[in-house]
């Protein structure tokens, strides 16, 4: 006779360990691995603190990418015992984990005793949805998803960079956005600044974003900064934000900027672009070569095509923006190696992607000290703006 | 023999060239032959009292001669040098 689920479900008891809510949370604080076997929507009341989640018909297939050590203390637990007992039986007999035990009663045991609970936050239906593309990439999924809901990217400039970096974190889902930018909307603007439109020469280059953003994602907010970023109102502007996004058209705020971000310790995206050439680098304060660590000084005037008007391909800014873009990402999820220590270079016209060395600089006037010794007068320390144009002609 | 990279605010001073081709067996004999070949270049390239000036990175194949011995880094046959000064555009 074949036996009951009742009957399984006993004999399945009867071959595995089990361990009562008490002693899990004693071993909570010891390494121990605690997976979560019930399905993505009976999370929402929460997790065992610092559980990770696997539905148990994923189990099998995923238990070695959470510990493949055979010999790894494992607890599995679900609502109520049944199907972290039926979890905890596979794993010891068909994977050959040895050290695996089933939580009796389950969360709810748990809960009931008062212990503390994990209350994840969810994606919404439309959020993966939206995502989708995003969960299924193992260095993303859900966890890194939030991350990028959770991070504030500010981008310096709504202009060639600015534009395209602006579009793809926005569609990425970064949650929140700042743009400092004072211009008003160009018609020369839109041969490559494509966040704009046509319908919208004249209006503020922040407002015009903050649109385009809105209509691509909902998501995301805008934080708007029509002002010239100066050493009066830096310090203010980026503090709080994860990441910034260097796409200023001039020296003397490059410099500013990155004693600000040296200081604050803010991982700055930095790209320029010229003609067919764009040069790209990701300064981490105190991990990495800071902007001085580069380029101690900035080039003579006359040798400075920062100033005025300068030719660009229109695509150009697109691959470099783009490239930030895909930085800036990498910083906020963790993964990959960040362009820190090394300056790439694109050369369009050539169609190739070099890249030199750049190393940390022992005496580097401004991150080679500790944060707190950079005082607010060597700060952007640069010849007069409006002096060093004028020089140029 | 080795090459020389150009960046685009020097190459007005090269006749527009992206790369060129320079002799000597350091990278300073390297740079004053460029200099030599194209006079524009040289007071971009070293200040008044001969010395590399400090706003021009230069980079051999991609390391930075500073790290390496200067102008007296020994350049081979086949190599690339790099003349890298900074660029704000962003617009």
């Amino acid at each position: 006779m074949s036996p009951s689920s009742a009957d399984l479900l006993r004999q399945v008891k009867s071959e595995i360990d089990e361990v009562d809510p008490a002693e899990v949370k004693e071993l909570l604080q010891e390494g121990v691995v605690i997976v979560d076997v019930r399905e993505t929507e009976e999370l929402s009341s929460g997790l065992l603190p610092g559980a990770r989640h696997v539905p148990r018909s994923y189990l099998e297939t995923r238990i070695e990418g959470i510990e493949p050590d055979r010999s790894a203390h494992i607890i599995l637990y679900c609502a109520s015992g049944n199907r972290s007992a039926y979890g905890a039986r596979t794993l010891r007999e068909d994977l050959g984990y040895e050290h695996v035990e089933s939580m009796t009663g389950g969360i709810t045991l748990w809960k009931d005793r008062g212990y503390e609970v994990d209350v994840p936050r969810t994606l919404t239906p439309e959020q993966r949805d939206r995502y989708s593309r995003h969960l299924l990439i193992p260095e993303i999924g859900a966890g890194g998803q939030q991350k990028l809901l959770d991070a504030k990217v500010l981008l310096l400039g709504a202009g060639g960079l600015g534009s395209p970096t602006a579009l793809y974190l926005a569609a990425a889902g970064v949650g929140t956005l700042g743009i400092v930018d004072d211009d008003t909307v160009d018609l020369s603007n839109l041969q490559r600044q494509v966040i704009h439109s046509t319908q919208r020469v004249g209006i503020p280059k922040v407002d015009s974003a903050e649109e385009t953003i809105h209509g691509l994602n909902p998501d995301v907010n805008v934080v708007k900064y029509p002002v010239r970023i100066d050493a009066s109102n830096i310090m203010e502007i980026i503090s709080g934000y994860d990441v910034i996004v260097d796409g200023v058209d001039n020296f003397p705020t490059r410099y500013l900027l990155n004693d600000a971000t040296v200081r604050l310790k803010i991982p700055v995206v930095s790209a320029s672009i010229l003609g067919f050439d764009g040069q790209l680098s990701v300064f981490k304060p105190y991990e990495g070569p800071c902007y001085r660590c580069l380029f101690r000084e900035p080039p003579p005037a006359e040798l400075a095509p920062s100033c005025g008007a300068n030719g660009v391909l229109g695509v150009l800014p697109g691959t470099m923006g783009l490239l930030q873009a895909t930085e800036v990402v990498k910083l906020i999820l963790e993964i990959g190696d960040p362009a820190i220590g090394r300056l790439l270079l694109y050369d369009a016209l050539a169609a190739t992607l070099s890249e030199v060395k750049v190393h940390r600089d022992p005496d580097c006037p401004i991150c080679s000290r500790p944060p707190d010794e950079i005082s607010d007068e060597e700060m952007g320390v640069f010849p007069d703006y409006e002096a060093f144009c004028a020089a140029a002609g | 023999m080795a090459k020389i990279k150009i960046p685009p605010v020097l190459r007005a001073s090269v006749g527009g060239e992206r790369e060129v081709n320079a002799s000597g067996e350091n990278v300073g004999e390297i740079l004053r032959d460029l200099a030599d070949s194209h006079p524009a270049t040289a007071d971009q390239l070293f200040s008044s009292d001969g010395e590399l000036n400090r706003y021009v990175n230069v980079y051999l194949n991609d390391e930075d001669v500073r790290v390496l011995e200067g102008l007296d880094t020994a350049v081979g046959d086949g190599d690339t040098v790099v003349i890298l000064p900074a660029m704000a555009g962003g617009r």
